[in-house]
């Protein structure tokens, strides 16, 4: 059979090869950890721990109405409140623990429950109490995406294993090794949507996964393994869907307005182990590799290690590194300092010895035309460069330059090396800030008219009260 | 505290670069231009490597004198050279390369903005240029030291041209037009290492052939056809120039229109005109109009087409 895909896309050499081979590794953390309250999109969590608190493994430590939950990965002291470096280069408030090493844990992580025995309720309120997030980078709240507007038009539980992003090998160590807990993960989603299909998606450069699954997999009357072609960005959501069901999704749309939802295979992990064990979202496997690092390995690390101590967990460097980047090397995140925490949204830790972006200044674009054929967006990102470049922002936007998912395609492929995805990342900041500014003072602007009538008819009422009044008087 | 490198993503970067494109484009080159001057002799050899230099030194001298950074190292003066002395005859004074890399590099490349920003094909313009400035000296051919009408010329005027001669060479003609074998190996090249798609040049030389069938006055004329398609420059046109990614449309449905656009009009120019340079004036033509060809081929976003999206 052919395998499915989508229009335009690349492919990068993959690096898999230096850690598919490992198996995910237990980390032990060391003796303060790092919780950042900002860890994905949305407002930052409160601390409900004070300094010198007690806490336990498990414990919940932050939280809020608008933000996921944060927990606690070991047991011990709550040493400081304060500013911490994150991954993306800001400074944010974090709590920091110290590590007492008994890992003592909530009483609550000792329950069981099984997949039949969980209502729909308990999985809802597990995965939002658990604090899960979507673990394939984007941090969506995952309890969010389960509330679609309407639940019985969901046909598609789409389970992300195309790991499109070269170097990464957690998602297919998890596939390999936790195959059961995701089977299980399935079903509990399945539950909340019984109508649906679940259809696990996973990029052909991992057969012995689909064997594997497809295995799993042949007494589940109601979930599909599929295979799709090797291509970046496969495991983009909307190019998933795509491929999956050959519905198509514009960028105005979620995808459970065309039936899907689509989850990442640790999201779905962790659904399991949030409802089944109790267990909340306090460690990740993480993919430590690169041509820098000794021994490139796959670990569950404990959410708030630091990355430099994950980076000696795998022999540390054996060259010098040039470029640190946090996820994979086509949409990560590049970080100046390793003493940044593990969070949420954590996939891997990249090490370069050799950085290609510094090789080369941009030069004059030649139009060839291959960021036009590589754009899965089915856009011209020459015309959308050229418009940012005149900060042109409303050609910019005429161009379709807002459908962009910055996926980073037309800036590898380009010969003269120009910075295509870095000038659409700012030039789409730039128009989100003018549109909210917009439709601010637009707002103000009804609230003033608004206020104003409301006076002029209290006014009016006046006059007519006092009008009736005086010929009252007359009378 | 030890810093690293940052910057936005991709962190990694394909190994294509612009020099490397133009290296590409040069080495295609090289067996049709090999054969000619096997053909031609030393002058031709001269020709080329004037017109090369002439580039070069051109676009040298106008970024010193406004104090741009050179951009000499992008590789695309040199073929601009290479493609200008490839449409030149091999009888020509030396000046003429001299003088239409000249022109090709300063009027119709630098002065509109340097690579990327040029509205025409740099060498077709300095070609176009010396073919009106210099008209006799420039349709002057000679084959072994005899002057000779080209293969066109010699079809127009009624007579029949053995294809063997066109296919290796062995005729008269430009330099680098001569030998249809050798510029077919070329391009071949080019669509291996995906530097060019077939696009543009299968749509330019279908629609010409279709063109030829029905205006060409020799009805389904086999011989007729292949020699109309072999001679004039047309392959090297089709593969090498209307294929110059600067000037020819970048979306796909653009490309299509583009090639059957300039299979029209070379058509027209080589049998309603007298062109036998009909695929010059075709190229540049076309040119002028990739901007309209772009605005109305623009490619509808994903999920924006077709009733299976949302709304």
């Amino acid at each position: 059979m052919r395998h499915r895909s989508f229009r335009g896309g690349v492919h990068p050499n993959d690096g898999k090869a230096m850690s598919a081979g490992s198996p995910i590794e237990d980390l032990l953390p060391g003796s303060e950890l790092v919780f950042p309250l900002s860890q994905h999109i949305g407002a930052p969590a409160t601390a409900l721990v004070a300094v010198g608190d007690r806490v336990l493994k498990g414990q919940l430590i932050a939280g809020g109405e608008r933000s996921v939950p944060i927990h606690a990965s070991v047991s011990g002291n709550v040493k400081a409140i304060e500013k911490h470096l994150t991954v993306n280069g800001r400074v944010g408030d974090a709590i920091i623990i110290e590590n007492d090493g008994a890992y003592e844990e909530v009483p609550e992580m000792a329950l069981r429950t099984t997949v039949e025995e969980a209502t729909v309720e308990e999985i809802m309120a597990a995965v939002q109490g658990a604090g899960i997030v979507g673990l394939g980078g984007a941090g969506f709240p995952a309890f969010i995406k389960f509330k679609p507007p309407q639940m019985d038009a969901i046909d598609h539980i789409i389970v992300n294993g195309a790991e499109c992003e070269p170097y990464l090998t957690s998602d297919y160590r998890l596939m390999l090794e936790k195959g059961p807990e995701l089977l299980e993960g399935l079903r509990l989603i399945l539950k909340m949507f019984p109508k649906a299909k679940g259809v696990i998606a996973i990029e052909d450069n991992k057969p012995d996964c689909i064997e594997k699954l497809t295995e799993l997999c042949k007494n589940e009357a109601n979930i599909e393994v599929m295979a799709l072609k090797t291509k970046y960005p496969q495991g983009g959501e909307r190019f998933l869907i795509h491929a999956v069901t050959g519905r198509d999704l514009n960028v105005d749309l979620l995808p459970a307005h065309l039936g899907c939802i689509v989850n990442n295979v640790a999201t779905v992990i962790a659904i399991y182990e949030a409802v089944c064990l109790h267990r909340p979202l306090i460690s990740k496997v993480v993919t430590v590799t690169g041509d820098a690092i000794r021994n490139p390995k796959n670990f569950r690390v404990p959410m708030g290690m630091s990355y430099d101590e994950i980076a000696k967990a795998a022999g540390g460097f054996d060259k010098e590194p040039e470029k640190l980047v946090s996820g994979g090397p086509m949409m990560g995140q590049a970080m100046f300092s390793l003493e940044v925490p593990v969070s949420k949204i954590t996939s891997a830790l990249l090490a370069l010895s050799h950085d290609e972006v510094a090789d080369f200044e941009p030069t004059a674009c030649i139009r060839c035309g291959r960021c036009v054929e590589a754009c899965p967006e089915n856009l011209v990102p020459v015309k959308m460069m050229d418009a940012c470049e005149h900060k042109d922002f409303h050609r910019y936007v005429d161009l379709n330059g807002m459908e962009c998912c910055e996926c980073g395609t037309c800036t590898y492929v380009c010969p003269a090396k120009r910075r295509l995805t870095q000038a659409f990342k700012d030039a789409r900041n730039f128009v989100r800030l003018e549109r909210r500014i917009e439709a601010e003072k637009k707002k103000a602007a009804e609230a003033k008219k608004a206020a104003d009538e409301r006076r002029a008819k209290d006014e009016q009422k006046n006059l007519e009260a006092k009008a009736e009044k005086e010929k009252g008087g007359n009378a | 505290m030890r810093m690293f490198n940052i910057s936005a993503a991709p962190h990694i970067r394909q190994s294509t670069t612009t020099a490397g494109i133009m290296r590409d484009v040069s080495l295609s080159l090289l067996p049709a231009l090999a054969i000619g001057i096997y053909y031609i002799g030393g002058r031709a050899f001269m020709i080329t490597v004037l017109a090369i230099a002439g580039a070069m030194l051109s676009e040298l001298i106008y970024e010193k004198i406004l104090h741009m950074p050179s951009t000499l190292h992008d590789g695309s003066a040199f073929v601009t050279g290479l493609l200008l002395a490839m449409n030149l005859p091999g009888t020509v004074p030396f000046y003429i390369p001299l003088v239409g890399s000249a022109f090709a590099i300063i009027v119709v490349k630098m002065l509109f903005g340097g690579l990327g920003h040029n509205f025409m094909n740099p060498a077709l313009g300095g070609r176009v240029f010396l073919l009106i400035s210099f008209a006799r000296i420039m349709t002057d051919f000679n084959f072994d030291g005899v002057t000779t009408a080209t293969p066109l010329a010699r079809l127009a005027a009624g007579e029949s041209v053995p294809l063997k001669e066109m296919i290796l060479g062995t005729g008269a003609g430009c330099i680098g037009e001569t030998c249809a074998l050798a510029l077919l190996a070329g391009a071949a090249y080019l669509l291996i290492r995906r530097v060019i798609t077939l696009r543009i040049p299968a749509t330019y030389i279908i629609t010409f052939a279709i063109f030829v069938l029905l205006f060409g006055g020799h009805g389904f004329d086999v011989e007729f056809l292949v020699a109309q398609l072999c001679g004039g420059g047309l392959i090297l046109g089709a593969f090498f120039m209307a294929t110059d990614y600067v000037t020819s449309p970048i979306t796909a449905k653009g490309q299509i229109i583009f090639g059957i656009l300039l299979g029209i009009l070379t058509g027209i120019f080589r049998f309603f005109g007298s062109a036998e340079e009909g695929v010059s004036y075709a190229i540049i033509f076309g040119n002028l109009l990739v901007p309209l060809i772009e605005r109305i081929t623009m490619p509808v976003p994903f999920g924006r087409e077709g009733k299976k999206n949302g709304k």
